[in-house]
């Protein structure tokens, strides 16, 4: 049984999880200012435009920023301390929260490259998650 | 502005080590406040006509309806209403409409309150952990522990764009306790060192322990009318000078800079800019103080020191009793309390130190004092500058 929090897929998430189900990593491209962005969106965060699409993200990126979390957030996190929680600079612009996989904790850094990867966790739900790449 | 508006009454609740020292529900909290501050003003529930709260309590139920639960509970019908929540920045900017509103003659008596079992009821989360809905659903399942760990997301990058140090974070959360142990009514009040915050357990890197404020109990209220009338009231009235608020994101992904509040030194000099100050004016300053990080931050953003600089600036116990910069000279929520949302006391203690009421944590002759909040995760910010009338 999977305990920890789980997204209630909605309208708009939805082309997002089920992307990350095929284990392809979507994000949202605004045609008219030709940025991407993340989360979706209904108008573009930039220019508000509505003239939005999905499209193919490469899955790498950069570590922006990160914590190694030596507290759990809440008892379904008890067992994978200490963890990294991280914001990913994507190739395509936008950053995103994830957890970087790795066996030292210690060894992660700013500005270190990453690669996404799929963790099925339940047969609903993929999250993505990135490693060093 | 056509009128001035002024502060002339506050109450903070009594707390014994961090709980309420009288036991209550959030609702009695506020009331005893509120009584509080409008009798050290010379006034009564019948000149309040507008209600001011933000908080944490009775979500989902009568807390969605915030102002209106509290003027039923008070037997008050005030004809001006304002549930406004920003995080711990929510206070600073109920004074600044509370300023505005009296100004435009639409409201004359203000009364701002706030309330928190938060200790009590051992919670610290604001709200139940559910599934996560609307835009929490992109970071919910990845475990950051809230709010800290987004505090910490900070504290690394600045770390990584301005080389600050775990020690100079440090050196606030040892100056902090040096005011904290000059005020009696404090919760930790014993001696700090550098050391020993650096010693203190690990939370999220390279936050300590001693890098986090309290969970504490606690409760406030501030009532506000206009300067004409508060030359009249019990007390010496704190003009409200200038004010500004300002947001950036909700979740700390969306954030644009993490080693930069760009929204706090927009806040913070249009507040300046209202009352005709610039940042060397202060006499004393009351920030915002959730994390050590957060202080540090804001402390750039508002141009007490230069971008990147922030480090520098703490060393050396500069913001400590006896040094050139007081700071948060309550205790702050890293010693005095801190029940949720802090906000509120920043403008209490500033208030106190403008009248000048504050015994041996008494900054000399100060006039001109800063009350800088932050709510969320770095998300939102309000600033008030208060001025001796």
């Amino acid at each position: 049984m999977y305990e920890k929090p789980l997204p209630a897929i909605d309208v708009e998430s939805g082309p997002f999880w089920r992307a990350a189900r095929e284990h392809r990593l979507a994000i949202m491209r605004c045609r008219l200012c030709d940025r991407h962005f993340f989360y979706p969106r209904e108008l573009c965060p930039h220019c508000h435009s509505s003239v939005v699409e999905w499209t193919a993200a490469s899955g790498r990126g950069t570590i922006y920023t990160f914590t190694i979390a030596r507290r759990p957030a809440g008892p379904a996190f008890k067992g994978d301390m200490p963890y990294v929680v991280a914001l990913v600079e994507l190739e395509e612009g936008p950053r995103l929260m994830t957890n970087i996989i790795t066996g030292d904790v210690e060894s992660i850094r700013i500005g270190q490259k990453v690669a996404a990867v799929f963790d099925d966790v339940t047969e609903e739900v993929t999250l993505v998650k990135f490693a060093p790449a | 502005m056509a009128r001035k508006a002024a502060i002339v009454g506050v109450a903070d609740t009594p707390l014994r080590q961090g709980v309420l020292a009288e036991d209550g529900t959030v609702l009695q909290i506020q009331a005893r406040a509120a009584k509080a501050a409008l009798d050290e003003a010379g006034l009564s529930f019948d000149d309040v006509d507008g209600l001011f709260a933000a908080g944490a309590w009775g979500v989902p139920g009568p807390g969605l309806f915030m102002p209106v639960t509290l003027a039923e509970y008070l037997g008050i019908r005030p004809g001006y209403l304002d549930g406004t929540q920003i995080g711990g920045s929510s206070f600073e900017a109920h004074v600044g409409h509370a300023a505005a509103a009296v100004a435009q003659g639409v409201c004359e008596v203000a009364l701002i309150l706030y309330g928190s079992r938060q200790r009590s009821d051992a919670s610290r989360t604001l709200g139940a952990r559910g599934a996560a809905v609307l835009n929490s659903q992109y970071e919910a399942p990845f475990g950051l522990p809230s709010p800290v760990g987004a505090y910490a997301m900070a504290a690394m990058r600045h770390r990584h764009v301005h080389g600050t140090t775990p020690e100079q974070l440090a050196e606030i959360a040892v100056a902090t306790r040096k005011w904290a142990a000059l005020n009696p009514a404090a919760t930790m009040r014993d001696p700090l060192s550098i050391e020993e915050v650096l010693a203190s357990p690990m939370i999220c890197d390279p936050l300590h322990l001693r890098d986090c404020c309290l969970v504490t109990d606690g409760g406030g209220a501030i009532a506000v009318t206009s300067l004409e009338r508060a030359r009249d009231l019990k007390q010496a009235p704190v003009a409200i000078a200038g004010f500004a608020e300002a947001t950036s994101h909700w979740g700390i992904a969306q954030m644009e800079d993490l080693a930069w509040l760009h929204h706090a030194a927009d806040s913070g000099s249009r507040a300046m800019a209202m009352a005709g100050v610039a940042a060397d004016d202060f006499d004393v300053v009351e920030i915002y103080d959730s994390f050590t990080i957060t202080v540090l931050l804001s402390l750039e953003a508002l141009g007490f020191c230069r971008r990147g600089d922030g480090g520098a600036f703490v060393s050396g116990q500069r913001t400590a009793p006896g040094g050139a910069f007081p700071l948060n000279t309550n205790g702050g929520g890293l010693s005095y309390c801190h029940p949720g949302m802090y906000g509120l006391f920043l403008l209490t203690e500033a208030t106190r130190q403008l009248r000048g009421e504050c015994g041996p944590r008494q900054v000399k002759d100060a006039e001109v004092a800063l009350a800088h909040g932050t709510g969320g995760v770095l998300s939102t910010v309000a600033t008030c500058v208060l001025t001796r009338a």
